[in-house]
């Protein structure tokens, strides 16, 4: 320890990237935070955050979903962070600090965590106004902010972040352009015949793209604001916008400055400690550093294992002598949705290396792999289908265990086989960017028990950077969980053995009807022939009322065997309360309602005495009726136009809307009939939960639809579609499943969506945990439903066909029913008697549940009904 | 549903202190549904009907919150046992016993219940 006596040792750390981060929380693991005073100071005016994911701010993140610095961990380890105040000068013979700010701090130790600078090619007017990098948050507002007004964009730079610059330009509804100077796209990881399956699916989507030129100028109005581009070919292309990506330069200016050595292409040199070979107080990490193999890493992974070495030096803990000497630039991406990956010695410069390639142009497939002459797989590259990634990166640097073409053979062709992650050896590294290895996470399932993988994630980090490896995590940890004997039943319930969505295939393709013959058919052997339970009944009811039209039964939820599996709320279409009333919810679609009909519902409410209440949903809840005044308060409602809102139901509840277009200045469609049109057509449809939608008319998305399992926002082009939205006790942010749709294809695709849910969800799972468990997540559903890779589309839309066919208003039916009626009384001997232990005392001008009532339990009928408010 | 002649002229009685109390016709229980019934006592009585014809009947307050609900709970079996989920908060009862199934500490009273 450096520290003089009586005076806390300080640790410096200029910059507060995804690396700094990372090297923060080591320190506070190692426990030195607690015995050092530590400084941040972070040049961007917001705390770490992550720039892997950076261009997921133009689906729909948010800069603070993106964020990574938890400010209680900041505070719980006093950790003075200073945002928006860069190091401008070091001085390292005093050991000290000067901020922007003009604050000076004195060092024992300084880390520096720079990062790099997106490099911008020496062109003319490289600075003019319409120029942009893609590197931080800021650059990606201004960004947007720009591209408002135009109709064009070029990106200089085919690399990866080139793509994603790209893509997002397409996103925010701009033509957009790739010039690449390189031959063809992702010249770093892909071959030729990659680029080639690259290049062919990326124009697909409508991007433009030059290969093989380069950028000579860009060219400029009278005002100095970008107008098009000249290129090296001799041809000009006209655009309004220029994002520069071609590549990043170390930021090793401040260490320069104050005389620390640098490459000769930049980078701060350090040892394998990360240490600066100038000086011992003073450590570089992350892409600003030059490792001790001589390259500069430019990927997290590396990064991380570089804070973590630092750390641990600084901590000089002799128990654990970590060293970073170079790095695995193995990568794993989805670009526009096309997987790419590459990984060990990915463009075969070993010697006497052999290529085994498997290439389909037609469906965009390029996947080669890299063999030695004793058969060890020393890399590879693969396009447009990436799933065997983890288990290959996993075998390389060894002979796997079968022959290498069929490892990259589709399924189905020849000899394919799958090989699982189950295969691979203890040491095999499962998370790159948090360097985690199999033997870790089994130990996660085995020693910490974990059971699910975002307890493992959470026990172990893998999986909790760039996320390519969650399905691995997820087919490791259901084998070891079953491999230690944890039966892992995932059953309904102890009625059936099926999960939910096995279910629902049954009652499909054998057009079963009835609950009796489900349970005796498919039921567990001790529960056939029985009476089920209060989990699969109203799970199964639920299911025949999703597919009643297609399987031949009654679409209304009360005929028959039916009512017989309805919880209490659908058998009486109303909500219970907790001292047995009801709530009525009339449907007000989108919102919108009549003064005439505000009257209707007031009066209703004045008359029964029910308490009201404005509810989150834009409608009106009344509380406090007694079971048998349920139906007299519909036959009004129903009178008066009014419909079910299926309040009670796990069924759409409403589809909110901002006012739009209409009146609204800011307003670009008209989000209040799109709200109406879509309750419409999904009002009574039966789900495995509920459902909430709602309809924003700008972006300023006053309806508040990202927090919706279907939320829709209007752009000048169309609609945006989001889903998985939820708000709630584990809030989630929808996330954007498609673009600028009409209104045709935006219906089309709820469509899809929605029985794609309603087909594979399990019961009670919401959209949001519906869309973090499936396989494959987001971009499995999208796939299904955008692409239809499932050939199910068709099939989808019909069944909703039939759904919207065959609607009917539950209430109506039920109150022309008289058998049914005959329900709706508390005493099926006493029909014209009120249950006594529902009473209600005044609060605030309305009704309360009279609760002390309750926990009497019995009083004589009279008692009751006087001590309780004037009904 | 549709009841077989014979059984249509069946009343659901209850065995109380001073004999047996007549509730209702049988053809009101739907098959795996219950209702709601008040004794002359002001007490309160769910009766239940399951798949296999047989009544149930049971105390109709939920001990866990108080409310007279438990007629509209679900019933089901379990290793042949019947039971009643409360639609409050989902604790299991057994119809035979009134034994609570989540908490050993609960139980409710049963009745002895007949169709004659």
């Amino acid at each position: 320890m450096t520290a003089t006596l009586g005076a806390t040792p300080t640790i410096v750390l200029v910059g507060h990237g995804m690396v700094g981060q990372r090297f923060l929380e080591a320190l506070a693991e190692r426990g030195m935070t607690a015995t050092h005073r530590v400084v941040v100071l972070c040049e961007e005016p917001r705390p770490a955050y992550d720039r892997v994911a950076l261009t997921s701010y133009f689906s729909g993140k948010t800069p603070e979903d993106l964020s990574m610095t938890d400010m209680a961990f900041i505070e719980e380890h006093g950790i003075e962070l200073y945002v928006g105040d860069p190091a401008e000068t070091v001085d390292r013979e005093a050991k000290r600090v000067t901020a922007r700010s003009g604050q000076v701090f004195e060092y024992d130790t300084l880390v520096l965590a720079t990062g790099s600078y997106p490099f911008v090619p020496p062109v003319p007017n490289k600075d003019a106004e319409g120029c942009f990098v893609y590197r931080t948050i800021e650059d990606l507002l201004a960004i947007e902010e720009y591209a408002k007004t135009r109709t064009t964009g070029a990106v200089v730079g085919g690399g990866l972040l080139g793509l994603e610059a790209a893509g997002a330009l397409k996103g925010l509804g701009l033509t957009s352009h790739i010039v690449e100077f390189a031959p063809r796209l992702m010249p770093v990881q892909v071959d030729e015949g990659g680029g080639a399956a690259l290049l062919r699916t990326i124009e697909e989507m409508g991007l433009s793209v030059h290969t093989g030129v380069g950028t000579q100028e860009i060219v400029v109005d009278s005002e100095g604001a970008v107008t098009g581009m000249k290129l090296s070919d001799g041809s000009e292309l006209a655009t309004d916008l220029v994002v520069f990506s071609a590549g990043v330069r170390p930021r090793d200016q401040l260490a320069r400055d104050c005389g620390l050595t640098v490459g000769e292409r930049g980078g701060i040199t350090v040892d394998d400690q990360c240490r600066t070979v100038a000086d011992p107080h003073v450590f570089a990490i992350g892409e600003c550093a030059l490792a001790s193999d001589g390259r500069v890493y430019g990927l997290v992974a590396p990064g991380y294992e570089q804070a973590e070495t630092a750390a641990a030096t600084i901590a000089a803990d002799e128990t654990e002598q970590l060293s970073f000497t170079g790095a695995d630039l193995s990568t794993k991406l989805k670009l526009l949705g096309v997987d790419v990956a590459s990984f060990g010695d990915a463009h075969g410069t070993a010697e006497d290396c052999l290529d085994v390639v498997y290439s389909d142009s037609r469906s965009g497939l390029y996947k080669k792999l890299v063999i030695g002459r004793d058969g060890t797989l020393l890399g590879g590259i693969l396009v447009g289908d990436a799933e065997a990634y983890g288990t290959l990166k996993a075998f390389t640097g060894s002979v796997p265990p079968v022959s290498p073409e069929s490892l990259v053979l589709p399924a189905g062709a020849g000899e394919s086989v799958q090989l699982g992650p189950t295969a691979l050896p203890d040491d095999a590294i499962i998370c790159s960017c948090n360097n985690v290895r199999k033997g870790t996470i089994r130990g996660a399932v085995t020693e910490h028990n974990c059971t699910t993988v975002p307890e493992v994630k959470k026990c172990t980090k893998a999986g909790t950077t760039c996320g390519s490896c969650v399905k691995v995590l997820g087919q490791l940890v259901t084998a070891e969980l079953e491999a230690s004997g944890v039966e892992v039943d995932k059953g309904l319930c102890g009625c059936f053995s099926q999960t939910r969505e096995e279910l629902y295939e049954i009652v499909l393709a054998l057009r079963i009807n009835t609950y009796q013959d489900l349970l005796d058919r498919y039921g567990r052997d001790g529960a056939r022939g029985g009476d089920g339970c209060e989990i699969c009944k109203p799970a199964v009811g639920s299911i025949i009322a999703s597919l009643a039209p297609t399987i031949g039964a009654d679409g209304y939820v009360l005929d028959g065997e039916q009512a017989t599996l309805q919880d209490t709320n659908d058998h009486f279409l109303a909500n219970l309360q907790k001292n047995g009333s009801y709530s009525v919810v009339p449907r007000i679609p989108g919102g919108e309602i009549t003064p005439e009909g505000l009257i209707v519902i007031g009066e209703i409410a004045r008359d029964f005495g029910l308490y009201t209440k404005i509810t989150g949903g834009q409608r009106i809840d009344m509380f406090g009726a007694r079971v048998e005044q349920l139906p007299l308060i519909w036959t009004r409602l129903v009178d008066a136009g009014f419909e079910s809102g299926h309040a009670y139901g796990k069924s759409l509840r409403t589809v909110k809307s901002c006012v739009g277009q209409t009146w609204c200045r800011y307003g670009v469609q008209d989000s209040v009939r799109m709200a109406i049109d879509l309750e419409l057509r999904y009002r009574g449809l039966r789900s495995p939960h509920k459902l909430k939608s709602a309809v924003s008319g700008c972006a300023r998305e006053c309806a508040e639809a990202q927090s919706k399992d279907f939320g829709i926002i209007a752009t000048a082009a169309g609609w945006n579609l989001y889903v998985g939205g939820n708000g709630g006790a584990t809030p989630r942010h929808a996330d954007l499943l498609a673009q600028d749709l009409t209104d045709t294809e935006l219906i089309k695709l709820i469509d899809r969506f929605l029985m794609f849910y309603i087909r594979t969800a399990d019961r009670l799972e919401r959209t949001s945990t519906w869309l973090e468990r499936i396989p494959g997540g987001l971009d499995h559903v999208r796939d299904v439903v955008v692409e239809d890779s499932l050939g199910i589309c068709e099939e989808l839309e019909s069944l909703m066909t039939d759904h919207v066919a065959h609607y009917a208003d539950e209430w109506a039916t039920t109150i022309n029913d008289p058998e049914k009626l005959a329900r709706f009384v508390s005493f099926v001997n006493a029909p014209d008697t009120p249950d006594p232990v529902v009473g209600f005392v005044p609060e605030r001008d309305q009704i309360k549940p009279d609760l002390p009532l309750l926990s009497i339990g019995m009083r004589p009928a009279e008692d009751v009904l006087e001590g309780s408010a004037q009904r | 549903m549709t009841l077989a002649p014979e059984t249509t002229d069946l009343k659901v009685q209850l065995q109380l202190a001073d004999g047996w109390f007549t509730v209702c016709d049988l053809s009101r229980l739907l098959p795996g549904r219950g209702v709601a019934a008040l004794l002359p006592d002001g007490s309160q009585v769910a009766l239940f009907r399951d798949r296999a014809g047989k009544l149930y009947a049971v105390d109709n307050r939920d001990p866990f919150g108080g409310a007279a609900v438990l007629s509209r709970g679900l019933i089901g079996s379990q290793q042949g046992r019947p039971f009643v989920a409360s639609p409050l908060l989902k604790q299991r009862f057994d119809l035979e016993s009134g034994q609570c199934l989540d908490d050993e500490t609960v139980s409710i009273a049963t009745y002895e219940v007949r169709a004659s």
